[in-house]
């Protein structure tokens, strides 16, 4: 089982069942109050359950923080056309590593939460996808299910409540493109995954035109928690606006990188110093990145101060994202760290529109030879200029996503940039990188 | 086309798993869980998708091209995709990937001459607060060193 | 009508219908935003994000393809930001894009290139390695050069939309992404060449046009198509004297964008090596060729003597010569000749929907019916394939109005994808359908040549009977079938009929203007007027040079009774348009008086005056419109014969004789069977 040691500051509500013995089962679930949320769900009007979710404050965990109670809201419950429950559990944002936790610890959780989606919008069908590279959690997602269906927690007249709800996984192939909602919807109907015109939004046209829900693996495991102890002590976990916990992926340059569950509005430099051990090495932080590599980087004296939630973050001019934090020290290479991260959107851009198709490769071989001690001067500035170009023009996030850490490296880290030119080598590649742990 | 009987059942379950005149949806699991069994999507295999789920030909190739697991040529038996993405990249990605070049003796996409063995650099595979990551075929391996690369390499070399 | 939408766009109030995009909005009040993926009538894209502007209250560039219009809406399409934008998309977009300009054939009408010149985007900071992909030819009339692709899908989507073939796809991801044909390295479809003319750029590009000339070097005339009845407007693409290109790109004419491989390719049967350049006279049993007047002298001579002597004469016309040139011949039989022995091969029971139809106004149904209708009928035709324009207005109808498409034919066809309900038998089989057609609001019943004689009056009987308003089209094969069964190519009461002329052993002359009927049995001096040597031109005792639908002017009138004019593009050495034959006969017979002068307008002018439902509006036809006929009222007299009546089931890459001597149409692999 993979889970690293819990730390005293976390709180876990999501991660409660991770470490115990057989935790992804459906008896270790069921000792657990396990499926209690559903059945109390069941005996609620649909109304109130999609009211404790907004008095929750839950927000959606997959990066965009969209409040999933209004989001449920927006289904036309009484549409004639079927609606499905559909699970995004194609986490691909580089620095973000929980959705896989959540669903290899305790996947009857994810099931429960999506049930109680089933009975807030009348949806009788969910699809779990499940990124391609995620063969093993499929495996184990379709061990729940069955084991769900043979203890009538999925099914027909479901634990007699006359409700019926199926499930089912379905495997990506590859493209972190499908990450995003409405290109989900298309591979999950077996397309490319170009994202769709919106409006309309999938809760009104969604899965095979029908309405659907659409939630992270997160925001649905949460689901259990809120209805069985109510939207309001879920909502105290947090901040105003942001309730509860997030799952928060410490990668990259910490001594203790791994996945914890902290409150929303958690001090980012408690987080690195006290969850994540400090620095590597006793280093100086020279970089952070709050929640996955489409965040805008901060340095280090952006970070006093700062706490883990969308406010803060938005006021620093970042973003809370999936919870994928990276962390760079004193010896990381921005430029390299800025190529890297092009070099992914490049590869993952699906092509679709021309800003977003065009410019992360351009700005991919720019970075490359610039990187490469081949760079001019102007190169700087074409950079962000580029970046600029496609930011907020591009049919989906992707485009956002690509510009936004590059325009970021390119403002803070000039001098870097600066130190690369006239066939100088990368003045960060001598030092030697750690490994360790 | 003929497969295994475990994987006609998947294929039927597949088909089953979507509401009627859907069964489109079943193409890239479809592909895949072929994909795993035949070593490659080749053009018979193209064909057989398209007509079990009721598309063209032509579809169905418009997404093998688009999703980066699935590949037209055959791979080693045992592909071991090692990830450089941000967060493995700061933990020593890029010399692992640089040493499993070195080690296996190939390139990006490439195959050893005995077929066993290919490589391949991917992108962030979900792994990042265990960096750096490798997977071969579907499994993680965590915390990667040079070293373990070797063992685990040496291994595979061994596997029948 | 819905209340209108107020909104500003540019300072000026517009108002349009709730539903609206903003592009259109714009584009109906003079305001151009630029767009490569938008396609008027294919689905949304936003792809190119050429045409984001500026609307108050957002908070960033929109794109005006997708946002329709709102009450209040205040829109900006040219500020300082949508044009930084505009002009970074074509930076963007010109980074992977060669600069071959100069020979590239979109040179001088590139979509791209005029957007470049517009947004003075001509510099570009670009100085990586560009993408290349090596040119492919996916068929003797697709080329394509992806480097050039700009990825609007307009292609995609005008083969699987528009179309309903879905021989185009996208293959890979990014910046590798690929238009790809349906067979893997070539495409197997109808070749119609849409993809071509809708592509913004020069990636699509023509294996008959590609590096022949510039744009700029051609005059551009629109005319009417000569093969199928459909009567598409083909603008040709003229440079000395030279038939360059067939296309409509300005999407004028009935048919918009469409053409299938017929009117964009297959006018190049008129420089086939085997044209006929000068007339032929029968010396010594053998066909020689003479001049014009030793060829006219002898037929006048020949016409008088039998005339004089009260021989009989057989005169078959034809389906593809003007109405004009169809109305002088009729008028020169009867009038001059005194003979009721005339016709032409006759390919659909139109006389019979007439005759039924008497009594009525208004039930005859033209190509935009078909468009706009609620619902539509299909009887015995496999209309993708045979009437290829008659089915594109239908897919655009379902496609834009969800309009009820209902087939009753004896094999699968191309509408069964989307028909709401598909029959398989013989006409009466309609029968079946009859409730759910009673529901509908409309119809229009469209048949082929398995319905005639008393099963067209069934059916006509049957459509009365539904109770709703019904038109109709009654399917024939060619340019101007229609044509000549109005200007009356028909049988007098009591004359021969086409296959009895042949059958004749005692016509003294068998005048064939136009057409292949095929050897006549007995031994009469038969006149050909023809463009080829064919069967029929072979057994002739004088031969004709005729000049071709694109080397005349006129007037055709399509399956639905729709007028539309021929405009002369070249004109061919030793040929004379079938018209000046007819009136230069005449004058050698001395019998021009009788018939007036063979001035293609003169004639049209007596056919107004004369032909019933022909009183049509002239402005129409001189602005290239379509003037549709009216439908007759009265009982038509003449004896329709019905059992005559055999459409040749033409596809999409024959067309009757001349079909056989256009290079394209014998060289697309779908030619060769197995379709």
């Amino acid at each position: 089982m993979l889970y690293n040691e819990p730390h005293p500051l976390e709180t876990r509500v999501l991660s409660r069942r991770f470490g115990k013995p057989d935790s992804a089962s459906l008896a270790t679930y069921l000792a657990d109050d396990g499926y209690k949320a559903f059945e109390k769900a069941a005996a609620m009007k649909p109304e109130q359950i999609i009211e404790e979710m907004k008095i929750s404050n839950l927000r959606g965990r997959g990066g965009a923080g969209f409040p999933t109670g209004m989001k449920w809201s927006f289904v036309p419950r009484t549409s004639p056309k079927p609606k499905y429950i559909v699970v995004n559990a194609d986490e691909s944002e580089p620095g973000t590593c929980k959705d896989r936790l959540l669903m290899e610890n305790d996947p009857h959780q994810l099931i429960e939460g999506a049930l109680i989606a089933g009975l807030a919008v009348d949806a009788h069908a969910g699809y779990i996808y499940i990124r391609g590279e995620y063969r093993y959690l499929i495996e184990i997602t379709d061990k729940a299910i069955a084991e769900a269906y043979a203890a009538g927690y999925l099914g027909k007249n479901i634990r007699g409540t006359g409700f019926d709800f199926d499930l089912y996984t379905h495997t990506g192939a590859g493209a972190y493109e499908c990450g995003e909602e409405s290109a989900l919807l298309e591979s999950l109907e077996g397309k490319r995954g170009i994202p769709r015109i919106r409006p309309p939004f999938p809760a009104v046209v969604g899965a095979f035109q029908c309405p659907t829900v659409l939630n992270n693996v997160e925001t649905y495991c949460a689901v259990p928690a809120i209805i069985r102890d109510g939207g309001a002590a879920f909502a105290a976990l947090g901040v105003p606006k942001a309730g509860g916990t997030k799952l928060t992926c410490l990668t990259g340059h910490v001594n203790r990188p791994g996945v914890y569950e902290l409150k929303l509005g958690f001090p980012v430099k408690t987080m690195i110093e006290e969850v994540g051990g400090g620095i590597l090495g006793g280093r100086k932080l020279k970089a952070f990145i709050p929640g996955g590599s489409s965040c805008p980087v901060l340095t280090a004296s952006e970070v006093e101060g700062l706490t883990m939630d969308y406010d803060s973050m938005a006021k620093a001019k970042s973003m809370l994202g999936s919870g994928g934090v990276v962390i760079m020290h004193e010896d990381t290479c921005m430029v390299k760290a800025a190529l890297r991260i092009m070099r992914f959107y490049a590869h993952e851009s699906c092509g679709w529109c021309i800003p977003c198709r065009e410019g992360t490769t351009w700005i991919r071989k720019l970075l490359q030879r610039f990187h490469d001690g081949m760079g001019q001067r102007s190169d700087i500035a074409l950079i962000g200029d580029l970046a600029k170009n496609m930011l907020g023009r591009t049919f989906c996030p992707l485009g956002d996503a690509a510009a936004l850490p590059t325009i970021s490296i390119v403002e803070k880290f000039y001098h870097e940039f600066e130190d690369h030119l006239n066939g100088k080598p990368c003045p960060f590649e001598a030092a030697p990188e750690l490994v360790e742990a | 086309m003929t497969f295994s009987a475990e994987l006609e059942n998947r294929f039927a379950r597949l088909l089953n798993s979507y509401p009627p005149g859907r069964q489109r949806s079943a193409v890239i699991p479809m592909l895949l869980y072929a994909q795993d069994e035949i070593g490659s999507v080749t053009p018979e295999l193209i064909e057989e998708v398209a007509r079990r789920t009721g598309v063209t030909p032509l579809q169905v190739d418009e997404v093998v091209g688009y999703y980066s697991m699935l590949h037209k040529k055959p791979l080693g038996k045992y592909h071991v995709q090692v990830c450089t993405n941000i967060s493995c990249l700061l933990r020593g990605g890029m010399e692992l990937w640089e040493h499993a070049c070195r080690k296996i003796g190939v390139g990006h996409k490439q195959v050893t001459a005995d077929g066993r063995i290919s490589l391949e650099e991917v992108e962030c595979i979900g792994a990042c607060s265990w960096a750096p990551a490798v997977q071969v075929n579907y499994d993680f391996h965590h915390f990667v060193t040079p070293e373990k690369l070797d063992q685990l390499i040496d291994s595979l070399r061994k596997l029948q | 009508m819905p209340d209108l939408v107020n909104l500003t766009i540019d300072g000026r109030a517009i108002q349009a219908a709730p539903g609206t995009l903003l592009i259109d909005a714009a584009k109906h009040s003079g305001i151009e935003v630029p767009a490569f993926c938008y396609y008027e009538g294919l689905t949304l894209q936003a792809a190119c994000r050429m045409c984001l502007v500026e609307i108050e209250k957002m908070p960033k560039l929109m794109t005006a393809c997708t946002q329709p219009v709102a009450e209040g809406m205040v829109v900006r399409t040219e500020t300082p930001q949508v044009a930084a934008a505009r002009k970074s998309m074509l930076e963007f977009l010109l980074a992977n894009h060669p600069l071959d300009c100069p020979v590239c054939d979109k040179g001088g009408e590139c979509e791209l290139q005029d957007m470049t010149f517009r947004y003075g985007a001509g510099e570009s900071r670009f100085t990586e390695m560009k993408v290349h992909v090596d040119e492919k030819q996916w068929s003797p009339v697709v080329f394509f050069d992806n480097p050039r692709c700009i990825l609007c899908y307009r292609c995609v989507r005008i083969c699987n939309e528009g179309m309903g073939v879905g021989a185009l796809g996208v293959i890979n991801r990014g910046v590798v992404s690929e238009i790809a044909p349906n067979m893997g390295d070539h495409l197997e479809c109808d070749e119609c060449g849409m993809c071509i003319d809708i592509c913004p750029v020069g990636a699509l590009t023509s294996g008959i046009y590609r590096y022949h000339t510039r744009p700029w070097e051609m005059q551009h005339v629109g005319t009417i198509c000569t093969h199928c009845s459909n009567g598409c407007k083909t603008t040709l693409g003229v440079r000395n004297d030279e038939i360059i290109r067939g296309n409509n790109r300005d999407r004028s004419g009935i048919n918009g964008e469409f053409l299938c491989i017929k009117g964009r390719y297959a006018f190049d049967f008129y420089n086939h090596p085997e044209r006929l350049t000068a007339p032929r006279m029968r010396v010594n049993g053998k066909l020689e060729e003479t001049s014009w007047s030793q060829a006219l002298a002898a037929v006048a001579a020949k016409f008088n003597e039998v005339r004089g002597s009260g021989g009989k004469f057989g005169v078959i016309g034809s389906n593809h010569t003007s109405n004009e040139e169809n109305y002088y011949l009729a008028k020169f039989a009867r009038k001059v000749l005194g003979t009721g022995n005339i016709d032409h091969h006759r390919t659909g029971d139109v006389h019979g929907l007439l005759d039924a139809l008497s009594g009525r106004t208004g039930k005859l149904a033209t190509t935009e019916d078909l468009y706009q209708k609620k619902a539509v009928l299909v009887i015995g035709a496999d209309l993708a394939l045979e009437q290829p324009f008659l089915s594109f207005q239908m897919r655009a109808n379902y496609r834009h109005h969800q309009a009820h498409v209902y087939v009753v034919t004896d094999g699968p066809v191309r509408e069964d994808n989307y028909a709401a309900a598909s029959v398989r038998g013989t006409a009466d089989a309609v029968e079946a359908l009859r409730d759910r057609l009673k529901a509908e609001p409309e119809l229009v019943i469209v048949f082929g040549d398995a319905v005639k004689g008393d099963g067209v009056r069934r059916l006509v009987d049957f459509g009365e009977s539904l109770g709703i308003p019904v038109g109709y089209i009654c399917l024939v094969d060619y340019a101007n079938s229609r044509g000549a069964v109005d200007m009356g190519l028909l049988p007098d009461a009591g004359g021969l009929a086409l296959p009895e002329m042949l059958a004749a052993d005692d016509l003294d002359v068998l005048w064939v203007v136009g057409a292949n009927p095929g050897k006549p049995q007995g031994s009469p001096f038969t006149v050909v007027q023809e463009m080829f040597l064919t069967e029929t031109a072979q057994a002739a005792d004088v031969v004709f040079p005729a000049a071709s639908a694109y080397e005349k002017n006129g007037t055709v009138t399509n399956v639905c009774g729709e007028v539309q004019r021929l405009r002369k593009a070249v004109g061919a050495m030793g040929t004379k348009s079938d018209l000046e034959i007819m009136g230069l006969l005449a004058r050698e017979m001395g019998v021009a008086a009788e018939l007036g002068p063979w001035v293609p307008d003169t004639v049209f002018a007596e056919i107004r005056k004369t032909v019933r439902g022909y009183d049509i509006p002239l402005p129409v036809l001189e602005m290239g419109g379509a003037a549709q006929t009216a439908a007759l009222n009265g009982r038509v007299p003449l004896d329709g014969r019905p059992e005559l009546i055999r459409s040749a089931h033409d596809n999409l890459f024959t067309s009757g004789t001349l079909g056989r001597y256009s290079k394209v149409l014998n060289s697309v692999v779908e030619s060769h069977g197995n379709r």
